[in-house]
């Protein structure tokens, strides 16, 4: 009997240890949760982005659809309705920071040029997508107050060694011309601007804004706002800073400023009611 | 960057909301005696503003003015221009303990501190305070009583049993309208606007000529409705029509045939480019201002961004279009009771080891409420200062009595908006605050973000449709995994592993003490033998 009795213990004692380690390792599943779920979130997510041509098919499988996913020229995207699907062969020249499985790209190829908004995107993924690397991404053509972009988009590598970095084109003499938009989402040049002054929160004339309306500061990573002219037009130029944030040379560079400084501009040709790029690199000239 | 800061950050609040787990914990807050004047206290406040400068002015000249008062309290500001920005950054500074000591919030992103232990401090025990409380004896200011704050506005910091927060600021939605255009077309506005009317008005501006312009505009492009803050959309309509939503313990009731049905009556009117979002168009204030929308719902602290003498524009000048702007409710189902939401900031303490440092965040928070700061900052936007004693006084009523005098502080669509809130005050709701809420929130939006996507892509919106979106709404802000009774996470039933291991332990207890008495009892007759 005792010794049935030991066995017993001993058993219980087992299982409770047991019961114990499950449970220990329950509670910290339970710590993880939150990991666990968003990593399946991420993978519905991913799956769901994946399958988004898939799901399409099947809840309207119109001949359209299709045709739609099939790889286009710049052209055939040029010439896209919007709402409509499309697949374009892309090559990356920036993006901006990547959050929540999704990133922001600026891209182009010899032709033209995409801004990809919020394309779905692992973390380890946006790590490859340097500039000049080629993407084959579908998604939907759609605009946004006067901005023409690619969303709810995927993408997949082209692995075929192909690689382009766009030479930044000179647009400083299409400025005011309607043919700007032609160029939208380029990497483009603007030479010989001036600084004109901005108005800050004080009312005291600045050669730049934290803010649209200068009501942001320095060290909280803010957008830098600043006027440009040439040929008698002004025009505003932005630092995006989720593109190039606080610690970059042009955001620096941007702070030093001063009214009437003569600059020379790289960046890409963002679009919000106008013309209002993001800048990437400022060199004073004059 | 106004929107891309708004999207991207909208996702936080479906990843965060049991994010609070594994904070480092504090000791529960307990009121000190005295506030002891001899030591010095810095403090860190962490603020929200609409990216406007003028808000940003107030918040400074606020902390001078408190900084005069109490020379020994360093307040030290951080400006935010988001609210889930915000939410961010204090969920990764609560795993670290560097929470600030005074931060603006909703109260759905405080249901989520709160499942950190004694994160947050509340606030009942402070308002009611003698000496320090609101009215205090001791402030060194004219705070206001706890009767002096709007009970519909405070009433929304009550989460659970206690009060987390004070209201700093209130607003609603208003639909900003295009009364010319609605005129031209051959309507008349009602007394209260309703969702028929602003769907048969808005297919009626739909019409176009042989060259694809608009008829009522001239123009290729023209939404006539657009809605900024869909999840406000979408929870203002199921209260309209009594429909489920979420109950106060986190029962989520959103998945309904009312909802349904509404997406469908949205699908069908974004099917024919009456209907779009900010998120799918960008501001409705841009398509307004330029004549190329009717009917813009926004929030009251939107207010200075609409109308043609509008001060704040982001078109150019040259795309600005005269009309007539008249502010009223947000569209009503049933006009006999009308229902609209009530949002805006709050100010909420965190909990800090040293009781003086959280007195001195508590002396702040009243500051915030004196008249001065109420009014001044109330004056910025389409907002509503939340207690009487600022809403009563001279001061304010002045403000609102010279509306239209200028374009700027006296703005005639700001006042309007503002005054409607006034006015509306009981006819306002808050939805209920648990941790997930703020999911909810965004998943509620989410539907009708997606029906108008659909509906644009010219897909099918069909029941198996309406099923798979539902079904992908749970599973992209987990609405299957909020749990929640009063603030707090429930652990849930036993797993059935360990209800049987615990019963086996039990048995084997029951055997042990079993053996044990029948040793005793054996012992005991060998003992009378």
């Amino acid at each position: 009997m005792k010794k049935k009795l030991v066995l017993a213990l001993a058993l219980s004692m087992s299982l409770t240890l047991a019961a114990c380690g499950s449970s220990s390792s329950e509670s910290s599943s339970t710590e993880d949760t939150e990991e666990t779920v968003e990593e399946s979130t991420e993978e519905t997510e991913e799956a769901e982005a994946e399958d988004a041509g898939e799901d399409q098919s099947a809840e309207d499988a119109s001949d359209a659809e299709t045709e739609a996913a099939a790889v286009m020229t710049y052209e055939e995207y040029a010439a896209a309705e919007l709402e409509t699907q499309v697949c374009v062969e892309t090559y990356v020249q920036a993006t901006q920071s990547w959050w929540d499985d999704t990133i922001t790209v600026y891209s182009q190829d010899e032709d033209g040029a995409y801004f990809l908004y919020n394309m779905a995107c692992s973390e380890e993924d946006a790590e490859l997508l340097v500039p000049g690397t080629k993407i084959i991404v579908t998604g939907y053509k759609s605009e946004w107050s006067g901005e023409v972009e690619i969303i709810d988009a995927t993408f997949e590598f082209a692995d075929d060694g192909d690689s382009y970095i766009a030479e930044a084109l000179d647009v400083t003499e299409l400025l005011a011309d309607e043919s700007l938009s032609d160029y939208q989402n380029q990497f483009v040049s603007f030479t010989g601007m001036t600084v004109e002054p901005s108005t800050d929160a004080d009312g005291n004339e600045v050669a730049f804004l934290y803010n649209w309306d200068g009501s942001g500061e320095a060290g909280s990573n803010c957008d830098l706002y600043f006027n440009v002219s040439v040929n008698g037009e002004t025009y505003n130029f932005t630092v995006e800073s989720y593109l190039c944030g606080e610690d970059t040379e042009v955001y620096q560079t941007v702070t030093e400023l001063e009214v009437g400084d003569v600059i020379d501009l790289e960046g890409f040709l963002y679009w919000y009611e106008g013309v209002n790029p993001h800048i990437t690199s400022v060199t004073v000239v004059g | 960057m106004r929107r891309f800061l708004a999207l991207l950050l909208a996702a936080l609040t479906c990843l965060t909301f049991t994010a609070c787990h594994g904070s480092q914990e504090t000791t529960a807050f307990e009121i000190p005696e005295e506030f002891d004047t001899s030591r010095t206290y810095e403090i860190t406040f962490w603020a929200k503003n609409d990216t406007n400068k003028n808000q940003t002015a107030i918040y400074k000249q606020a902390i001078e003015d408190f900084q005069e008062i109490y020379p020994n309290i360093t307040v030290n500001l951080k400006l935010y221009t988001d609210y889930s920005k915000i939410y961010n950054d204090v969920i990764t500074n609560i795993s670290t303990g560097t929470t600030p000591n005074v931060c603006i919030t909703y109260p759905d992103h405080i249901a989520t501190y709160l499942t950190g232990e004694n994160v947050m401090v509340p606030l009942d025990d402070l308002m009611t305070d003698e000496k320090y409380g609101l009215g205090g004896s001791e402030v060194r200011f004219a705070s206001p009583t706890v009767e002096e704050i709007i009970p519909e506005f405070l009433e929304e910091c009550l989460i659970g049993e206690h009060y987390y927060a004070l209201p700093y600021m209130r607003s609603t939605e208003v639909c900003y309208i295009n009364k010319t255009y609605v005129e031209a077309l051959g309507y008349t506005l009602p007394e209260t606007l309703t969702w028929d009317f602003i769907w048969e008005v808005s297919e009626a501006a739909m019409e176009k000529d042989a060259d694809g312009n608009y008829l009522i505009n001239g123009q290729k492009t023209m939404i006539p409705f657009i809605y900024k803050s869909t999840d406000n959309m979408m929870i203002q309509m199921l209260k309209q029509k009594d429909a489920g939503y979420s109950t106060a313990s986190g029962s989520i009731d959103i998945f309904n045939d009312t909802t349904e049905d509404l997406l469908y009556t949205i699908a069908e009117h974004a099917a024919t480019g009456a209907f779009s979002t900010f998120k799918i168009s960008s501001y409705p204030a841009n398509f307004l201002n330029a004549g190329q929308c009717i009917f813009a719902v926004d929030s009251t602290a939107g207010s200075t961004w609409m109308g043609t003498d509008a001060p704040l524009l982001d078109i150019s000048e040259d795309s600005l279009v005269e009309f007539e702007t008249v502010v009223m409710t947000v569209p009503q189902y049933d006009t006999e009771n009308i229902q609209m939401i009530s949002q805006g900031p709050s100010i909420c303490i965190f909990n800090k080891e040293d009781p003086q440092e959280v007195m001195a965040s508590w002396l702040f928070v009243q500051y915030l409420l004196t008249n001065e700061v109420q009014i001044s900052y109330a004056e910025t936007e389409g907002y509503v200062p939340v207690t009487s004693a600022a809403q009563n006084s001279a001061e304010y009523q002045d403000y609102l009595s010279r509306s239209g005098e200028d374009n700027d502080t006296y703005y005639e669509v700001k006042i309007a908006a503002t005054q409607i809130l006034l006015d509306n005050t009981e006819n306002t709701f808050t939805t209920a605050v648990f941790n997930g809420s703020a999911s909810l929130r965004d998943a509620a939006g989410q539907l009708i973000e997606n029906v108008t996507k659909s509906a644009r892509r010219k897909e099918t919106i069909d029941e198996d449709y309406m099923e798979q979106l539902f079904e992908d709404i749970i599973s992209l802000y987990r609405l299957d995994q909020i749990s929640t009774v009063d603030g707090k996470v429930e652990l849930g039933p036993l797993p059935a592993t360990a209800v049987a291991l615990l019963a086996a332990l039990a048995v084997t207890w029951i055997c042990i003490i079993g053996y044990f008495l029948y040793q005793r009892i054996r012992k005991i007759s060998h003992n009378d033998h």
